[in-house]
């Protein structure tokens, strides 16, 4: 079941007769002539519909929380920030199909009431904002766009704006901070977006997935998008798969196949590289927990754990991690964990906007101890420390970019804490190129 | 080094520069101060001081605003660099695809290290952080064209490419 | 409505802040506070030093917050229960928050300006352990000059970013700001610029550390060494209303007046502080009151009751562990008095 790749590989799809030929922009017809904005948030309501950004909050629900004072205009700021590691879904999604995005942005402008709307683009992929700017073109020159769109009286402009490489800007109000031409330090939250974010106005932020989607919700309708999946995870899902694989690529899979099929099913990953192992998954972005092998495909229940926001968080961080923004991070035996948290560790210290103490400060003694360790020069209390370095700044920020550092670094030591310790007692071993603990006993051992 | 006076975008920039100001509501056009870094860097290679107060004059605030947005971004050079920026990618994702070795034979085939720019001033290498290309890594990144994918023999093919 | 604080009920008005509420109880009972700063608008939230656990949420949802909150930020609800000083997360995040904030601090008080005055000194001293577990390099910048009148150390600086919001609605005209990121984020005009406006000079006093110290008054004096007295002068460009610091019978610095949270009360012009350093240009109208616990409460009227040791020895009770190699002879003898006692 595709939704949102359906055609992507058609070829000439970036173009608007193409994409029109294979049922572009009938969501906009339908919405726009025969819809009011208040029936499609319904109908994306009805949907189940979760923000794809990484959080998972519903998106129908979002768009009721947009204040509407009189006179005030409101904004759609599309996220397309796309820098945690792993994921890289929305990257393709624009490149390969701009005008999927475009729908969807025009759908959910109609259904919110702004007029003005803007698509906010990590600066890095400045190709990509080329193809978005040209198939925005296109859409104005159709009548998609504009003023008075299909002689509706309903107006509205649609911009790409470009970031200046900085993760943190992906935080919704960092992003509008951003936007407004600022430096991306997040706000201080209350107030929201929904009542004051860009320029003071009430603003939904949604990921770029989340709004793409809500053009197939308008043409076949909620209760269809409902249909697929498993409980409160329905609909698709755009999973970034990378590391060592077969097939490393972006794949989307309705919500609720098991996560040993996406692994090693030919119709995705197609399993592990020849010859290799699997030892170890992060399953949504560099954020989420990472798991071994066996907590990964199976439950503590033992069931086989499943592509959804419930299945992938079922254990809580003990067992657990998140679906997040789906970027599906897979390790064979050869991988050193303790290496692939200094670089995670690395990231967030140097993401980190540096507004809050315990992140910016926290993020560095985390990189620093962690490179230590991987360098031969570890002490026997750094595992502690880090450990507790991470406790300290969990939940005490002012955005969750400090919960997003913590959790990696907390949970490699959790679940791979001999890897660490190694690393330790062993700074001759550990330091040789390639060097890789193997744990006595575990499945990708030999 | 240029001189104050020769900074000044040409005409078909300005214009553009116009009409991204009017992207936003009235009396927000701050708005444009990433849009406008990224031209006067196409522009200029990097943004000197004297390029980021021109883009202050522009957007008629304050220079130290400029300077405060444009040392946030990663994007925007601050020291002067060699004439293909190339960007590689250090995250998690593309280590695991052989980056490390790859990213060593970069360094080795240019005989410099990172952060550095040849004598010849033809090659700068930055690090970056994950560039939204992970299936496809190890990637860099020179200007807008991401190289994915890459081996020792592409790198060799993409440095023989841009030498000529 | 009401609201109960460390099992303290008291009134406040809608829209009181759980910081404010608690200064209205006392010195005891208030949060620390590094980067809110009253006078200053969109102050606060950043240091996390005054996170709180707030139990019940009002009267109407008494369930508890399920994160710590800054207190400088969070309003009060009607019959929100808050704990501050009972409560061992709260404590426990407070050590947390010292030990982040030392971690790239230098161990430079017994040579800087603002020992004496200085709230993270202030705040290690109360809510610090005299431990520390980094074997971390700090990240360390050259002092600079911010125009003529004022030094910056970047290396004591903590981001609470009250310069910035001062020379935003204080002075015409901001030339320094935060540049780059992170831990590396620093203070810096970017290119050497003066800052060379009427009012700069408040940025120095609302600095909660000695990053922004007065060139005129460097080395002059250590403040427990000089007395503070009330006085003030016709000013047509401020309200003259100013806090003289004496050495003798010279004046050595002139700030703002302070309240008991460190906080000025009127922010004066860069002539009163800078350049009108004669007793005769000034109506003196008496000593200052100091309430906070300082070394300047404790030294002042008596006369040098109090050893200038003291901070020093402070220093050597708290940091002796944090520094890895740097050389700290000169904190030995003190290290040894305080043994004794
Ligand atoms: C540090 C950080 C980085 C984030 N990066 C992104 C991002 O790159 N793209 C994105 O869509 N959401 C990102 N988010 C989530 C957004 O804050 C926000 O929740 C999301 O854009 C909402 O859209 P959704 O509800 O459609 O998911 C990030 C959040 C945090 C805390
Ligand atoms: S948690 Fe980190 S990224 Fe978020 S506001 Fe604080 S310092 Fe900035
Ligand atoms: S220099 Fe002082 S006032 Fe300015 S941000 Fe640093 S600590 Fe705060
Ligand atoms: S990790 Fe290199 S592109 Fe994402
Ligand atoms: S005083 Fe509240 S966060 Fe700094």
């Amino acid at each position: 079941m595709k939704i949102l790749t359906e055609q992507i590989d058609v070829p000439g799809i970036e173009t608007i007769d193409v994409f029109c030929k294979h049922g572009g922009y009938q969501a906009v017809e339908k919405a726009i002539k025969k819809m009011t904005p208040d029936e499609v948030t319904e109908e994306v309501k009805k949907s189940g519909l979760r923000g794809r950004g990484g959080a998972g909050f519903p998106v129908g629900m979002k768009w009721s929380f947009l204040a509407k004072p009189e006179g005030i205009p409101r904004y759609l700021v599309c996220n397309a920030d796309e820098s945690e590691p792993g994921t890289f879904k929305d990257h393709y999604l624009m490149w390969k199909s701009p005008h999927t995005l475009i729908e969807g942005m025009i759908v959910s402008s109609f259904a919110l009431g702004a007029n003005t709307s803007y698509i906010y683009v990590r600066g890095e992929l400045m190709y990509v904002i080329h193809i978005l700017e040209k198939a925005i073109q296109e859409a104005y020159d159709k009548g998609y766009l504009g003023k008075n769109i299909l002689g509706s009286g309903y107006d509205l402009d649609l911009y790409v704006q470009p970031g200046g490489g900085a993760y943190i800007c992906g935080e919704e109000t960092a992003l509008l901070e951003s936007l407004e031409g600022k430096r991306g330090n997040p706000r201080i939250k209350p107030p929201f977006p929904a009542v004051k974010g860009v320029w003071q106005c009430p603003t939904v932020v949604n990921n770029v997935e989340s709004i793409a989607a809500t053009s197939w919700i308008i043409n076949h309708g909620g209760d269809a998008y409902a249909a697929i999946g498993v409980g409160r995870s329905t609909g698709t899902k755009l999973i970034s798969a990378s590391g060592h694989i077969r097939k490393p690529g972006v794949y989307e899979i309705p919500l609720g196949i098991t996560v040993e099929d996406f692994i090693y099913s030919d119709e995705w990953c197609g399993g592990i590289r020849e010859g290799h192992k699997l030892k170890a998954v992060v399953a949504g972005g560099s954020s989420v927990p990472i798991l071994s092998a066996e907590m990964i495909l199976n439950t503590v229940d033992g069931e086989k754990r499943l592509m959804t926001y419930e299945s992938l968080s079922d254990g809580g961080f003990a067992t657990g991690t998140m679906l997040g923004s789906g970027g599906f991070i897979v390790m064979d035996e050869t991988t050193c964990i303790v290496h692939n948290t200094l670089t995670f560790a690395r990231f967030y210290h140097h993401e980190s906007c540096g507004q809050c103490s315990p992140c910016r400060e926290g993020t560095g003694w985390m990189d620093k101890v962690i490179y230590r360790i991987e360098h031969g020069k570890g002490r026997k209390e750094d595992i502690d420390l880090l450990v507790d370095v991470a406790k300290k700044i969990e939940g005490n920020t002012i955005c969750p970019l400090g919960d997003a550092a913590a959790w990696p670094v907390a949970a490699a030591i959790r679940h791979f804490r001999d890897e660490f310790e190694w690393h330790i007692e062993h700074p001759e071993l550990a330091i040789q190129p390639g060097a890789v603990y193997m744990r006595p006993g575990a499945s990708w051992a030999q | 080094m240029e001189t104050k006076n020769t900074i000044v975008f040409p005409a078909e920039t300005l214009d553009l520069v116009q009409k991204i100001m009017k992207r936003y509501p009235e009396g927000k056009h701050k708005s444009a101060i990433l849009p406008i870094l990224h031209l006067a860097q196409a522009e200029w290679k990097w943004c000197s001081p004297e390029v980021m107060d021109y883009v202050a004059s522009l957007l008629s605030i304050a220079p130290v605003e400029v300077y405060e947005v444009a040392s946030f971004y990663t994007m925007f050079h601050l020291e002067p660099v060699g004439e293909h920026v190339i960007e590689y990618c250090r995250t998690g994702p593309c280590c695991l695809m052989g980056g490390v070795e790859v990213y060593d034979h970069l360094k080795k085939r240019l005989g410099i290290q990172t952060g550095e720019t040849t004598s010849d001033g033809k090659f700068t290498i930055k690090e970056v952080e994950c560039l939204a290309a992970c299936g496809w890594g190890p990637v860099f990144q020179i200007r807008e064209k991401f190289y994915m994918q890459l081996t020792a023999e592409k790198v060799d093919q993409i440095i023989d490419e841009l030498s000529k | 409505m009401k609201v109960t604080i460390d099992n303290i009920t008291l009134e406040v008005e809608q829209g009181t802040t759980i910081m404010q509420a608690a200064r209205q109880i006392g010195p005891e009972i208030a949060p620390p506070a590094m980067c809110y700063y009253e006078p200053l608008k969109a102050s606060g939230g950043k240091c996390r030093g005054c996170l709180v656990k707030v139990t019940a949420g009002s009267e109407k949802d008494p369930r508890p917050m399920p994160k710590l909150v800054p207190a400088c930020l969070t309003q009060v609800q009607d019959g929100m229960i808050v704990e501050n000083t009972i409560n061992e997360e709260v404590l426990e995040t407070r050590r947390g928050i010292v030990e982040f904030l030392l971690l790239n601090h230098p161990l430079d008080c017994p040579v800087c300006d603002q020992a004496g005055e200085c709230h993270l000194q202030d705040f290690s001293f109360e809510h610090g352990v005299s431990n520390t577990r980094t074997a971390e390099e700090r990240n360390t910048f050259e002092p600079t000059d911010l125009g003529p009148n004022i030094q910056l150390h970047m290396n004591r600086c903590i981001l609470c970013y009250r310069c910035v919001y001062t020379a935003d609605q204080i002075t015409d005209g901001r030339v320094h700001g935060v540049m780059n990121r992170g831990d590396h984020a620093e203070i810096s005009t970017y290119i050497d610029k003066a800052i060379d406006n009427d009012f700069s000079g408040n940025m120095i006093d609302v600095c909660p550390v000695g990053a922004l110290t007065d060139k005129t008054y460097r080395f002059k004096s250590r403040v427990w060494f000089s007395k503070p007295v009330e006085a003030h002068c016709s000013c047509e460009k401020c309200s003259g209303q100013v806090t003289l610091w004496y050495k003798g019978d010279e004046v050595i610095r002139v700030t703002g007046r302070k309240n008991e949270w460190g906080e000025v009360k009127e922010f004066i012009c860069n002539t009163c502080r800078f350049d009108r350093k004669k007793t005769a240009e000034w109506t003196i109208e008496g000593p200052t009151q100091i309430s906070r616990h300082s070394v300047i409460s404790a030294n002042k009227y008596g006369a040098n009751l109090i050893q200038p040791a003291f901070p020093i020895s402070q220093a050597a009770r708290d940091y002796k562990l944090i520094n890895d190699d740097r050389d700290r002879s000169f904190l030995k003898d003190q290290i040894k008095l305080e043994a004794k006692k």
